[in-house]
């Protein structure tokens, strides 16, 4: 009240703003507090490490959207960056051998004969490097892909087939290298890590929190990275690439540091699905899994991080309810999900609330309203005739 | 020396087949801006039909079961064209202009497709007949009533699910009755083998390596289709039409060329190049639900490399592909660079089939670097060409 008495009219905005940052900082840590304190009490082990899983696989929603959803940029090899989190996490792991152990290598190296370490697995006995790698690893993989791409101004479909292809290529490599990283078999049989069983229900409990933590974290970040300045030219590269150049910005920069953040989150989405789940295989750079990822984000609504989010736990939990009952026809789903919310939600059920949401549900409920096109009432051209209009009729 | 051309020459064959199934996917591509992920699924269809196609001349029998290769090439051309023709009115066709969205419901497709060849059987087919008949029929019978648009929207969405609901039933109840000769699957989840015709096996000895007659089969099928498709577009009206809406929508829609209808045809012709591939590709190995997954990447590599909207940028792209990828993946490269140890210790840590395409990609970026537009770009004025 008093500052438009004053006359300032920035201040009760801001208020607002803040007041709204507020109330949804209440909202999710209400909703962290009743995942962590509640959730416990009421399901099952097994289905406890189930929605750790898929809120992992949240945090790698939130990167997709950031890149597709707020800068236009399709990325169907966020695979490989989930990928390499899971076994930057899963090499640490691996090499937590005991020292009254005859072999001081990972099992799987002595059968393929492999007697001293090779050297990029050294830096992985700390712990430290370890965790810095989980995020960084990706990021600098994403970051140099991302510059040789958008460099040549590589974009729209040609990108998303480049970044299918080093998917594939990745996986190749992965799959391939059987005495580095064992291959098709991948890393599993996960024993201790910071000298706590792996598998002990406290440590598992520990990462779903820390999975819940990391969420939240990564949710501030992309809220953060995305209603500032950056956040606008990011939707600005979306809508008009070029016209973002003739003003004077240099996107290139823009564009790699946000694939570069997104495949950071995913590679930490990887490494706490690891843990989870006990296994990182080439699998994860499969191209399904890749373009799945991107339909979490289509389903709860691009360009919203909610969206993301939901999307990514509710296709999740639709996966895990119908591939027990329908094992076999789970690709049917999952195709007409793809075609359903392509073709009839584009902007994903985060979208439709906004949009159509509220007027379809209440034509549904038979109160019809008519309006005209809001756009019409502000058009100066509209408002001129108007005004000849009148003048020529009271004439 | 002779290492190198039987080499280059085991490059071209492997070229040819990039090249046949990249054919389908450049016209596409290059016309409507459209990502086709499920090519490679159509690929698969045409791999099928010539397995189907095999099955009934072997029943029939006799002399005329050494020509079913042809038989199936013209088969499996149709069945993928009309497959193609089905996904451009039912799916793709709303989504013009928003490519990254036809991408993804492609793929979509494509997993429905996968699936579908697992497991379809008379019970499955059976079923989508009636679901059909249900469906279009009512959609037709309400269609006649003055507020069908009104309605429209939800009489789609109650038919559909009543529709699937009373078909799901009928075969369910159909498959119990009938059992196995219903429910059992046509191809199943395993791969198949699709036998050449003896004039097919063997090959001729050519300076002391081997031609295989497949090969050759392939390389010469590939030729026919590029000459056709050359012919098509250059030389007959629809093919000219469909350049130049390639070239320009907006102005050819004005002149007066049925867009629609042109993207229908060219729809139609890619995938039908894509069955002619899965025929030629079905001689070279067993054929199973992944067959299309095999090769589309690479595919769709050809078509970022050759620049698009050209057909010889396709070719060349190709051809240069297929090359380099059997050179650095047999090892000839590194028998052949003997004198140099670091680059025989370089290329033969290169020399399996994976990793030639790690290989092969990272030369395909440091390409992109010079020419980000491919071999033959495609000219304009445009920024945004």
């Amino acid at each position: 009240m008093i500052d438009t008495l004053l006359g300032i009219p920035g201040l009760r905005r801001e208020r607002q703003t803040r007041r709204n940052l507020l109330i949804e900082a209440g909202i999710i840590s209400a909703i962290a507090l009743v995942l962590i304190f509640v959730m416990p009490l009421i399901l099952s082990g097994f289905e406890l490490n189930l929605l750790g899983r898929f809120l992992a696989l949240a945090i790698v929603a939130l990167g997709i959207d950031l890149i597709w959803g707020y800068t236009g940029m399709l990325s169907l090899g966020h695979g490989i960056f989930f990928a390499l989190g899971g076994y930057a996490i899963a090499m640490h792991i691996k090499l937590q051998i005991p020292s009254t152990s005859s072999i001081q290598l990972p099992e799987f190296m002595t059968l393929y004969g492999v007697t001293e370490l090779p050297w990029f697995w050294r830096p992985f006995y700390s712990f430290p490097f370890s965790a810095i790698a989980v995020l960084a690893v990706p990021a600098i993989v994403g970051a140099i892909l991302g510059y040789l791409v958008f460099r040549n101004r590589i974009r729209g479909v040609y990108f998303s087939i480049l970044t299918q292809a080093t998917t594939v290529v990745f996986f190749n490599f992965f799959n391939g290298q059987q005495k580095l990283i064992n291959g098709t078999n991948g890393l599993t049989d996960f024993r201790t890590i910071l000298g706590a069983s792996v598998n002990a229900p406290q440590t598992q409990f520990a990462i779903y929190t820390l999975t819940i933590l990391f969420l939240i974290a990564a949710y501030a970040l992309s809220r953060w990275l995305t209603s500032g300045r950056f956040g606008r030219l990011l939707m600005a590269i979306r809508d008009d690439e070029s016209r973002v150049r003739f003003s004077g910005y240099d996107p290139t920069g823009y564009k790699v540091l946000v694939f570069a953040i997104s495949a950071a989150l995913a590679g930490l989405a990887g490494a706490m699905f690891t843990l989870q789940t006990g296994i990182i295989s080439p699998r994860a750079m499969d191209i399904g899994f890749s373009i799945e990822m991107v339909i979490w984000v289509a389903v709860g609504g691009r360009a919203s991080l909610v969206g993301a989010v939901l999307g990514a736990l509710l296709v999740n939990y639709a996966r895990s309810r119908l591939s027990t009952e329908f094992a076999e026809n789970w690709l049917f789903f999952q195709g007409a999900l793809f075609l359903i919310v392509v073709t009839i939600l584009p902007d994903g059920l985060i979208g439709w609330l906004r949009h159509q949401g509220v007027n379809q549900v209440r034509s549904l409920l038979g109160s019809r309203q008519l309006a005209t096109y809001p756009s019409l009432e502000t058009d100066p051209e509209v408002q001129h005739e108007r005004e000849v209009l009148s003048k020529e009729t009271s004439e | 020396m002779q290492l190198l051309i039987e080499g280059i020459f085991n490059g071209i064959s492997i070229g040819a087949v990039l090249l046949i199934a990249a054919l389908g996917l450049a016209i596409v591509f290059g016309l409507m801006g459209v990502i086709n992920l499920a090519h490679g699924e159509l690929m698969m269809l045409g791999a099928y039909t010539t397995f189907v196609v095999q099955n009934g001349f072997r029943q029939i029998g006799g002399p005329l079961l050494e020509t079913y290769i042809f038989f199936a090439l013209i088969a499996a051309f149709f069945v993928a064209a009309l497959a193609g023709l089905v996904l451009e009115r039912g799916v793709i066709r709303y989504l013009y202009g928003r490519p990254l969205e036809t991408l993804l419901a492609t793929w979509g497709v494509s997993l429905i497709l996968q699936q579908f060849v697992r497991s379809v059987s008379w019970q499955l087919v059976i079923g989508l007949v009636i679901f059909c008949a249900l469906f279009f029929g009512a959609l037709w019978a309400i269609s006649k009533r003055s507020n069908f648009y009104r309605i429209r929207n939800w009489a789609i969405a109650i038919l559909a699910v009543l529709g699937a609901k009373i078909s799901w039933e009928i075969a369910a109840a159909l498959g119990r009755r009938f059992g196995l000769a219903l429910t059992q699957p046509w191809f199943g989840a395993q791969n198949v083998d699709v036998t050449a015709p003896s004039w097919l096996r063997g090959g001729v000895v050519l300076m002391g390596f081997q031609l295989p007659y497949v090969r050759l089969f392939i390389i010469a099928l590939t030729l026919i289709c590029v000459v056709g498709i050359y012919l098509f577009l250059g030389r007959s009206p629809w093919g000219l039409r469909i350049r130049a809406v390639t070239q320009n929508r907006s102005m050819s829609a004005c002149l007066g060329i049925p867009t629609a209808k042109v993207d229908a045809l060219t729809f139609a012709l890619g995938s039908g190049l894509a069955g002619i591939a899965g025929c030629a590709i079905s001689l070279l190995g067993s054929v199973g639900p992944n067959t299309g997954q095999n090769y589309i990447v690479d595919a769709f590599m050809v078509v970022v490399v050759g620049g698009v909207g050209k057909l010889v940028g396709t070719l060349v792209a190709a051809l240069a592909i297929g090359t380099i990828n059997y050179l650095v993946g047999s090892g000839t490269l590194a028998l052949i660079s003997t004198p140099i140890q670091p680059l025989v210790d370089f290329f033969t840590f290169f020399a399996t089939t994976s990793m030639a395409k790690v290989m092969v990609f990272a030369l395909i970026i440091a390409f992109l670097q010079v020419r980000p537009a491919g071999i033959f770009p495609q000219k304009g004025r445009m920024v945004d060409a």
